[in-house]
């Protein structure tokens, strides 16, 4: 296996190489219409949900702050187009609970121009008030994170970070939304890049590109001046080589110890599309109020890499993309780490890198696969990049010995990329089962 | 969007790779179609009568109590066949065909129901319903008839066809009345051990040349094993393993004693050794799950191997080598799990 490393290129140890489906990969970034009604709920993010600002029956013009943090681990949110406040109400949401949203009613005739910024010079702000404007756009970690950007860019004073990880893998099969911004927003990229060092202290930065995306290699290492301290690197198309951990092992060739940030080994990971949308937004003081959404799957007659105003609803747009059919499976996410959405009431909200929708026949044969006892093949342990044992942790699971999973087995390092699951010949629901043993240990802690 | 549109809510991951258990399993099965043909063109009907028996047996017992238990898993899985034709393999040409209907259903009723079926079990199950015909009926496992005898496409082995609960007829002097030139009815292992004479490794390898007592051709076996591994139906670590300890035992102790043991290719090349490091030693659901574990587990049963055969009274040892391996398998997987990401701490970073 070392020996192979050397023809392949050093990276990760493990992994899957299923099929790509990159089939939108060539198609430009197009924008979506407005829907009649936009949805913005109040938690789309890791942290403590938006406090509203404004009040049933009032006027909002597109890019005007609607809701505010509140507290640092929160982010505020922004009218994605000019209307009215029709409602202030519970609302459902990709992940099925209900939760408190704002509900615009698009002015029709609008020309949905973006009518507020407070544009600001950034060059010499000190590493606080920079953190502040990161905080002021509402942007969130877009890779699927949803982890506040500006409070994973406060990196803590002891823990010096010498490299910016500039994830533009992608790894998920059929994303290719990224892929655009790298091709298309190649100067907004590089800007985002420049102040997440600056925010840094001048940490070197290197973009991670897979190797499936040689044209949006060549857009940013065209841009790049030779010898600086922004390169772009080729990586081996493997999945998950866009996970944190493993993009940091593949380029900077150092392991986060289990339990820890990527900054105790001093490296920081920031996905592409998040710092592209920094580098547009932040010289301009505006806020984060539409994303480019990969829209594929066997249901969508249209499928692309849409720009969609956040808040619009899911089933506004499987309209635009000509999805139907008599059963859907509705994707957010990509396909190995996605969450099937239960309701196509649903808004898009700002952690939604792709929408997958899958007619429910093409699925049938798989969810017919029947499921066998562990027959202990041993191709899990073969893929887990994590260099766990998921056939050991499956029969833990199902005699519900939660506690030895995490003390024995490290439950906790699983990240859930779904390799496991995805090469299962027994078609055992691995991930599934860490997923409700993580719970349950939680609600033990918690107890 | 009507919204009669039902939604279908499925954990992830949302897709699935091409690997299955019946997948897996029918490769086994193809693999070892060539290894079964070559068996029947060595001892002719008999043999064919033992490997359809045999298997039969297997998948009636599966069936029952698959039934009976309602336990995942049915004859589409096809691993009772695998079981079926590796027991048969297993057992000498002339075996009373009653007996191995009794050594297919102890295979999977002792082997593999009693412990919940498929993926549960604990030992090899067709080196269980082995070993239970060889407690049972030693005599008879013990009568080799030697290969490609005249007339074996059209007359069975007096003892194949004994009746049940009966003695089975003696198949010497049968033999006897062929009159053959170099006929032996013992096995290479049991001449080298109780004789002292050693079979020529060429004529082991093969198995080709004429009136041995040896099973399918091992080099066959090699080559239906390398497509198994080479599709990773098979870790390749085990095999390899289990002949590199065996080779290098056997070479330890010829370069030692020279005198008294035989050479490495006589010690891989005989018996059923080649025959239980592919095919029965690989075994998922009773071999360890994980890397390091292969490989100890390999060099356990390889290590086992030699001993049996050179320091006991038994002339051939790889059965209870792979039983003894199966055993230490939960032992042999806790003392190898995979070293967690980030676990060990390499002070290498790539230079830039």
């Amino acid at each position: 296996m070392k020996l192979l490393s050397y023809f392949r290129g050093e990276t990760f140890a493990r992994g899957i190489h299923p099929p790509h489906h990159k089939e939108t990969a060539a198609l430009p970034i197009r924008r979506l219409p407005f829907a009649p009604r936009l949805i913005v709920p109040l938690s789309q993010h890791v942290g403590r949900p938006a406090k509203p600002l404004v009040r049933v029956g009032q006027e909002v013009v597109r890019g005007e702050p609607i809701a505010a943090a509140d507290g640092f681990i929160s982010i505020p949110h922004h009218a994605p187009a000019s209307g009215v406040v029709e409602a202030i109400e519970l609302h459902p949401t990709a992940n099925g609970p209900w939760t408190v949203s704002i509900v615009i009613r698009v002015h029709a005739g609008s020309t949905q121009e973006v009518l507020w910024r407070q544009p600001r010079e950034l060059d010499g702000l000190d590493a606080d008030r920079l953190v502040a404007a990161v905080q002021e756009t509402g942007i969130v970690g877009l890779g699927g994170g949803i982890f506040p950007t500006h409070a994973k860019l406060k990196v803590p004073k002891e823990f010096p970070v010498d490299t910016l990880v500039v994830n533009g893998c992608e790894c998920e099969p059929y994303l290719t939304s990224d892929h655009r911004i790298m091709v298309e927003q190649t100067d907004e990229l590089i800007r985002g890049i420049g102040i997440a060092r600056q925010l840094l202290g001048g940490a070197r930065a290197i973009i991670g590109v897979e190797d499936n995306k040689l044209d949006a290699y060549e857009a940013i290492r065209s841009r790049l001046p030779e010898g600086g301290p922004v390169t772009v690197e080729a990586v081996p198309t493997k999945y998950p080589q866009g996970a944190g951990e493993m993009l940091i092992k593949t380029l900077v060739g150092r392991e986060v110890p289990p339990d820890s940030r990527s900054y105790q080994v001093g490296a920081y990971v920031q996905n592409v599309a998040t710092l592209a949308n920094m580098g547009r937004l932040m010289p301009r003081g505006e806020g984060f109020i539409e994303r480019v959404i990969t829209v594929v799957g066997s249901a969508v007659a249209k499928p692309g890499n849409y720009l969609v105003p956040l808040g619009t609803p899911l089933r506004f747009l499987l309209d635009c993309v000509g999805a139907k059919d008599e059963a859907l499976e509705v994707v957010f996410g990509g396909p190995m780490m996605g969450q099937a959405i239960a309701s196509l009431d649903a808004p898009v909200t700002k952690g939604v890198s792709g929408i997958l929708v899958f007619r429910g026949r093409d699925l049938a044969p798989r969810a017919a696969r029947r499921t066998y006892p562990c027959i202990k093949c041993g191709e899990c342990i073969e893929s887990c990049p994590m260099g766990l044992n998921p056939s050991t942790l499956g029969m833990l699971a199902v005699k519900r010995e939660y506690g030895r999973m995490a003390d024995d087995y490290r439950l906790g390092a699983c990240f859930e990329c779904g390799c496991c699951t995805y090469v299962c010949p027994a078609s055992i629901p691995l991930v599934q089962h860490f997923r409700v043993a993580k719970a349950v240990l939680k609600g033990r802690k918690a107890a | 969007m009507s919204s009669a549109t039902k939604i279908e809510i499925r954990s992830g991951p949302h897709i699935k790779g091409p690997r299955s258990v019946e997948q897996i399993m029918a490769n086994v099965v193809w693999s070892l179609l060539p290894i079964c043909g070559f068996f029947v063109y060595q001892y002719g009907i008999s043999a064919a009568a033992s490997l359809l028996v045999v298997t039969g047996a297997c998948l009636l017992t599966e069936r029952y109590f698959v039934r009976q238990g309602g336990q995942a898993g049915d004859l589409s899985d096809w691993s009772a066949t695998i079981t079926g034709l590796l027991l048969a393999l297993t057992l000498p040409p002339g075996f009373p065909l009653w007996m191995g209907a009794v050594s297919g259903i102890a295979a999977i009723a002792l082997g593999k129901a009693i412990f919940g079926g498929i993926g549960f079990n604990v030992f090899n199950p067709a080196l269980v319903g082995r070993a239970f015909v060889q407690a049972a009926f030693p005599a008879a496992i013990a009568t080799y008839t030697p290969s490609f005898l005249p007339g074996r496409f059209t007359e069975f082995i007096p003892s194949t066809l004994a009746w049940p609960l009966m003695a089975p007829a003696d198949s010497a002097a049968w033999l006897q009345a062929m009159k053959l030139d170099a006929l032996t009815s013992a096995t290479p292992l049991a001449r080298w051990k109780f004789e002292g004479t050693l079979t020529s490794t060429w004529d082991l390898a093969t198995s080709l040349a004429g009136h041995m007592a040896v099973g399918p051709s091992p080099v066959l076996i090699l080559v239906c094993g390398a497509y198994l591994a080479a599709r990773r139906f098979m870790d390749w670590r085990i095999p390899v393993a289990v002949l590199g300890s065996a080779a290098f035992c056997a070479l330890l102790l010829y370069a030692l004693y020279g005198t008294r043991y035989p050479d490495p290719f006589f010690m891989l090349f005989s018996g059923g050794l080649i025959l239980g490091a592919v095919y029965m030693a690989t075994d998922m659901a009773t071999s360890p799950v994980t890397p390091r574990g292969m490989w100890l587990y390999g060099a356990l049963i390889g290590m086992l191997t030699v001993v049996i055969r050179y320091y006991s009274g038994l002339p051939e040892g790889v059965m209870y080598a792979i039983l003894i391996g199966n055993a230490a398998t939960p032992l042999i997987e806790r003392i190898t799990q995979p070293e967690a990401f980030g676990t060990a701490v390499k002070k290498k970073e790539r230079g830039r």
